[in-house]
């Protein structure tokens, strides 16, 4: 698939912010801090699921109707994304004005706590259900989007946490670690199993001729079409193979150690571009099987 | 229930983009917009199609099959890129099956092009909403056609007759038989999507001689190919010229 920079921002942009109130939220259940840390915490929070919001409009090519993929919900994880993330939104907002005005916040952090998890399951499972992207269709997608969410989140939890001088920076960069390690575990673990898979369709079964050798001579286009633009990134194997190392590091072992360093800002930036990169290797690993189609232009 | 479809003969195919090019003609010209093109005429051409004809070379040189394979929408009984659809723009007709989308509904997210596995779908660059073959879905109904000419432009245009249009749920149907006598085959089958198209297979094409058909097995005069002689009086073949 061809990444789109709005996906890609939009996917990590929240996923951050997603995790970044689970920590607070952690924090708040587990020791307590003070009420500024949670209110700006809070506001950070909603920035990043803002930006991302707004990332998302760019992907569409009606934006004004944006309004109308709210239906589907019953069927569509994109819709139920949709939903999900403004009551997320709302959910923190109110947590954080709870906190300002002091008012009592356990109801508004379960209830966002929940949101968050929800959101993290539709943002995956809109890339999980479609069987025939044999990459994504895994239940480590889903492992995937919520460990590497909270990782960045956490992060930017210490980062926080340490600029505000505050006692919890500590703990909170442990946990970020924990987190960051765990993911390197479980996006280890998708990238074996997609070195292992095997495509269930092939030339004989798209075109429905039982020969072992089939060549496309023409695709029904002299030049590009949108089947050729959407569903490839459109740059070689060893681009590919750069980008994987490239987001191993930069997701998971640099920012792991930058914040046992002590630099937990430093590393929430590196970890955010880092993860960016997953992200485009994300997309760009999944194997349409359209592209079966599209082999030769002419 | 019907469910109305294509079926393909690749047997009969040859390629000729008349499909193509007809349908572009028919329904870029029709109250739902036109198709857009950019640089038609330029270095690098592109633009929406509801229809393209592939080739593909089966074989290994000399011995080798030219495969001319028209790709559009399946219509599948089971389409992926309908649940998938967050505002609805992307439905399945109940009454005959077709699967549409609602230009004034799509948001132009691209997500059921994502969510068909036969790339059947492109977003038109110009008008930012999903596109895909409709079956004319604006002729086959029109009553103002003659009873004839209430088909999909492509069947119309096919010189070769290798695109048969019909209810494919209808045992009778001109279709339902095509599939069934003449081993009619549905693509990618291994995804569930149940494509209400099928493919009618390349088949063997050839005659088949027996000795009798070149020599007479009763010739009279035993002799090949020499026969005799006719009198001039006897009318010639032609009755016209005479020994």
């Amino acid at each position: 698939m061809r990444p789109a920079l709005s996906v890609i921002l939009l996917t990590t942009l929240i996923g951050a912010g997603q995790g970044l109130f689970l920590a607070l939220v952690s924090v708040e259940a587990l020791s307590g801090a003070s009420r500024g840390f949670f209110v700006i915490g809070a506001a950070i929070s909603l920035v990043l699921l803002g930006a991302g919001l707004a990332a998302s409009f760019f992907h569409l090519g009606h934006p004004e109707r944006a309004w109308r993929s709210a239906a589907k919900w019953r069927t569509s994880w994109l819709s139920r994304e949709v939903i999900v993330l403004p009551a997320f939104m709302a959910a923190v907002f109110a947590w954080g004005v709870a906190h300002w005005l002091g008012w009592p916040t356990l109801g508004f952090a379960a209830a966002a706590a929940l949101l968050a998890l929800a959101l993290y399951l539709c943002t995956a499972m809109i890339y999980a259900c479609l069987p025939f992207l044999q990459e994504w269709h895994s239940p480590l997608t889903v492992v995937n989007y919520l460990v590497l969410g909270c990782a960045s989140g956490f992060t930017l939890a210490a980062a926080w946490a340490g600029l505000a001088a505050h006692a919890v920076a500590a703990p909170l960069a442990a946990a970020a670690v924990g987190w960051t390690l765990l993911g390197l575990a479980t996006r280890g673990a998708s990238l074996a199993r997609n070195a292992r898979l095997k495509a269930r369709s092939n030339l004989q079964s798209a075109i429905g001729v039982k020969h072992p050798r089939i060549a496309q001579k023409a695709q029904g286009a002299i030049a590009g079409s949108f089947n050729t633009r959407e569903f490839f990134h459109g740059r070689g194997p060893g681009t590919l193979r750069k980008v994987k190392w490239l987001f191993l590091v930069g997701a998971f072992i640099l920012p792991a150690a930058l914040l046992v360093g002590g630099f937990p800002s430093l590393a929430f930036i590196v970890q955010f571009a880092g993860l960016m990169a997953e992200r485009w290797f994300f997309f760009a690993q999944a194997n349409h099987p359209q592209n079966l189609y599209y082999q030769a232009v002419s | 229930m019907t469910q109305l479809a294509l079926v393909i003969d690749l047997n009969v195919c040859v390629g000729c983009h008349a499909c193509v090019t007809s349908c572009k003609q028919w329904n870029t010209s029709g109250a739902a917009g036109y198709l857009s093109d950019d640089n038609p005429y330029g270095a690098d051409p592109t633009g929406t199609f509801f229809n393209r004809v592939q080739t593909f070379e089966v074989g290994e040189f000399p011995n080798t099959e030219t495969v001319h394979f028209p790709k559009s929408c399946l219509h599948c009984e089971d389409p992926p890129c309908v649940p998938v659809c967050p505002t609805g723009a992307s439905y399945k007709r109940v009454e005959d099956g077709i699967v549409l989308v609602d230009y004034d509904k799509c948001i132009g997210c691209k997500y059921c092009s994502w969510a068909c596995p036969y790339g059947a779908r492109e977003i038109d660059a110009h008008q930012k909403v999903m596109k895909k073959c409709t079956l004319c879905v604006d002729r086959i109904y029109d009553q103002a056609l003659p009873e004839s000419e209430r088909k999909p432009a492509c069947v119309l245009a096919c010189p070769t007759s290798a695109r048969i249009f019909g209810d494919v749920h209808d045992p009778d149907s001109a279709a339902s038989k095509a599939i069934r006598e003449q081993g009619g085959y549905a693509l990618m089958p291994e995804w569930g999507t149940q494509p209400a198209n099928h493919y009618l297979p390349r088949r063997r094409t050839e005659i088949r001689i027996h000795p009798d058909e070149l020599e007479r097995h009763d010739n009279p005069l035993k002799v090949d190919g020499l026969l005799p002689r006719p009198s001039s009086k006897d009318p010639a073949l032609d009755d016209v010229t005479s020994w």
